[in-house]
């Protein structure tokens, strides 16, 4: 499904502000794999995401990303979001707040396609945003023409997560979409993603802060460190995981602390 | 009355060009100066080719191929080379005032005992020029605003408005926003020059310095639109406002020369009409924070 080989990202070579945030980084997804990503500040989660994205290329040539045996290691950001889904920490991030939500959701639905002079919304799609905005059950379905700036934090995570699963990416990518909400919001638009991912079956990785979270969610875990992967667990001795075992692991590993401010807090 | 009609009639006329601003400044949330120079290109474009025979209406066509062009330059300059929006307007501007020289061979082009739509329409319905500028304005404006309509209805007008909104969400969508940028700067270019060839018509002459301010006059009549009529309604409302604060521009600017300012004042008092506008909401919230201590 998703296969990164090798895979090195540098930021500022050649100063003295150089951060090696990837390390050959070797890693495989498997197909309706939803996978958590765990790790400190500076571990290098959010630039892993990034390079699936396409936003960074690789440093070395040798590197190689592959989506569903398509190589897009040299594709574009743009012309990779065919393939790939994304929601962003930042809730103004996914969203066009000056337009309304069915036209956000039109973009959406168009997704790898080429835009022509076509209609920006037909009505049958009005329809359909209905159906699905019903589904998040935070009252979006009677406010499509409602403009997104209009809407709170979670809503807009809950709609970005729509906009990114409307048609149905091969992975989705999932940057810590909840840290920038309050906890009941963060429990509820969690609990909409679950609910996305499951019915489309969608290959996912997710990165997230609450360690509890990343247990409870998902079939597979990782833990970086370093631009590394540390740790990679699934099945049933990911279900078992407790909080402790994954600190401890951890410190067993990296010969360092994981518990930074926010982690503990959760 | 006839200063009256006047005004309507320019504020009509260069309304299209403030369009053209519109789209830039407001939907794509790029400040574009390319405007001064396009508007001139698009004068000297239709002046010259009226000179050699041309069909008036056929070069407007070709004004409106001209200013596509240099929008698709600023573009190019922006998306490919990333220099920043404003320093690409300016390079592009700058570059077409020695460009337009070179179109026209002089200074000025006169339309002198030529035929442009504006003599056309004279002989055959007999109505004043000021008149003429209301209805031939009125008639472009009404096609314009439709089409712009339509345009940005259609999904490649939908992400280009995005584009202008949110670029991270355009992006994540699979859209290529450096074709959008260019696509918006093109569109809104080729409007201005547009306006460039009408006001060359309907003055009966272009000159090369035509442009100059064409950005401000622009920024002026978008933000007089709006503080009068505000920002509601549908996209289409919204473009009509941008007409109307032409002419409202137009009138204010025939009023203070009739109470006796200086015509050479004129682009001073324009540029503090546009920067009181902008900062418009920074009064408002002073009072507002004045209202809430006083309480």
């Amino acid at each position: 499904m998703l296969t990164l080989k090798n895979i090195s990202k540098t930021f500022n070579i050649g100063t003295v502000n150089e951060k090696k945030a990837l390390q050959g980084l070797d890693f495989k997804l498997n197909d309706g794999d939803f996978v958590t990503v765990i790790g400190g500040n500076g571990a290098g989660k959010s630039t892993l995401l990034n390079m699936i994205a396409g936003v960074f290329s690789c440093d070395n040539g040798n590197g190689k990303i592959e989506i569903d045996g398509v190589d897009v290691t040299k594709m574009p950001e743009h012309k990779r979001a065919k393939y790939v889904g994304r929601v962003f920490q930042d809730p103004m991030r996914g969203t066009a707040s000056d337009m309304g939500i069915e036209e956000n959701l039109a973009m959406a639905y168009r997704r790898g396609k080429i835009r022509g002079l076509g209609w920006g919304i037909t009505d049958k799609e009005r329809k359909e945003y209905e159906k699905l905005l019903a589904m998040l059950d935070l009252g979006l379905e009677n406010r499509l023409t409602s403009k997104v700036g209009l809407l709170s934090g979670g809503q807009r995570q809950a709609l970005t997560l729509l906009m990114s699963t409307l048609k149905k990416p091969k992975i989705l990518l999932l940057d810590e979409h909840t840290a920038a909400l309050d906890p009941k919001t963060a429990a509820k638009v969690l609990e909409i993603t679950q609910k996305m991912v499951e019915k489309d079956n969608i290959t996912t990785l997710m990165i997230t802060h609450n360690m509890k979270d990343a247990i409870r969610m998902g079939n597979r875990l990782i833990m970086m460190h370093n631009g590394k992967i540390i740790y990679d667990v699934s099945g049933e001795e990911k279900k078992n995981l407790t909080v402790k075992d994954l600190l401890a692991k951890f410190e067993n590993i990296s010969g360092d602390e994981l518990a930074n401010d926010r982690m503990l807090m959760n | 009355m006839e200063i009256i009609f006047g005004a309507f009639g320019q504020g009509i006329l260069w309304g299209i060009m403030a369009l053209g601003v519109y789209i830039t400044y407001k939907v794509m949330q790029f400040s574009d100066l390319t405007v001064d120079g396009s508007f001139a290109t698009g004068g000297a474009v239709a002046s010259v080719l009226i000179t050699l025979g041309i069909n008036p209406v056929i070069s407007l066509l070709v004004a409106i191929v001209a200013g596509l062009l240099c929008g698709m330059i600023t573009g190019f300059l922006h998306t490919a080379l990333k220099i920043p929006p404003i320093l690409s307007g300016i390079l592009t501007m700058i570059a077409l005032y020695s460009i337009n020289l070179r179109i026209q061979g002089r200074a000025n082009v006169s339309l002198l005992g030529e035929e442009t739509i504006f003599t056309w329409a004279q002989d055959k319905f007999n109505l004043s020029s000021n008149l003429l500028n209301i209805i031939i304005g009125l008639i472009f404006s009404v096609i314009i605003i439709t089409a712009l309509y339509w345009f940005f209805g259609t999904e490649l007008g939908s992400a280009i408005r995005a584009t202008g909104n949110n670029e991270d969400m355009v992006k994540a969508q699979g859209v290529n926003i450096a074709t959008m940028k260019i696509l918006g700067l093109m569109i809104s270019n080729g409007l201005v020059a547009l306006a460039g060839g009408l006001v060359a018509q309907s003055q009966g002459f272009a000159a090369v310095d035509m442009g100059t301010g064409a950005i401000v006059i622009g920024l002026a009549s978008v933000v007089i639109g709006e503080v009068i009529f505000g920002n509601r309604f549908s996209f289409a409302y919204r473009m009509a406002t941008v007409i109307f604060g032409s002419v409202i521009y137009r009138l204010v600017i025939a009023g203070v020369l009739q109470l006796g300012m200086r015509s050479t004042d004129l682009k001073l008092f324009t540029a503090i009409i546009v920067a009181l506008a902008l900062a418009l909401p920074v009064f408002k919230n002073k009072i507002k924070t004045l209202k809430y201590s006083n309480k």
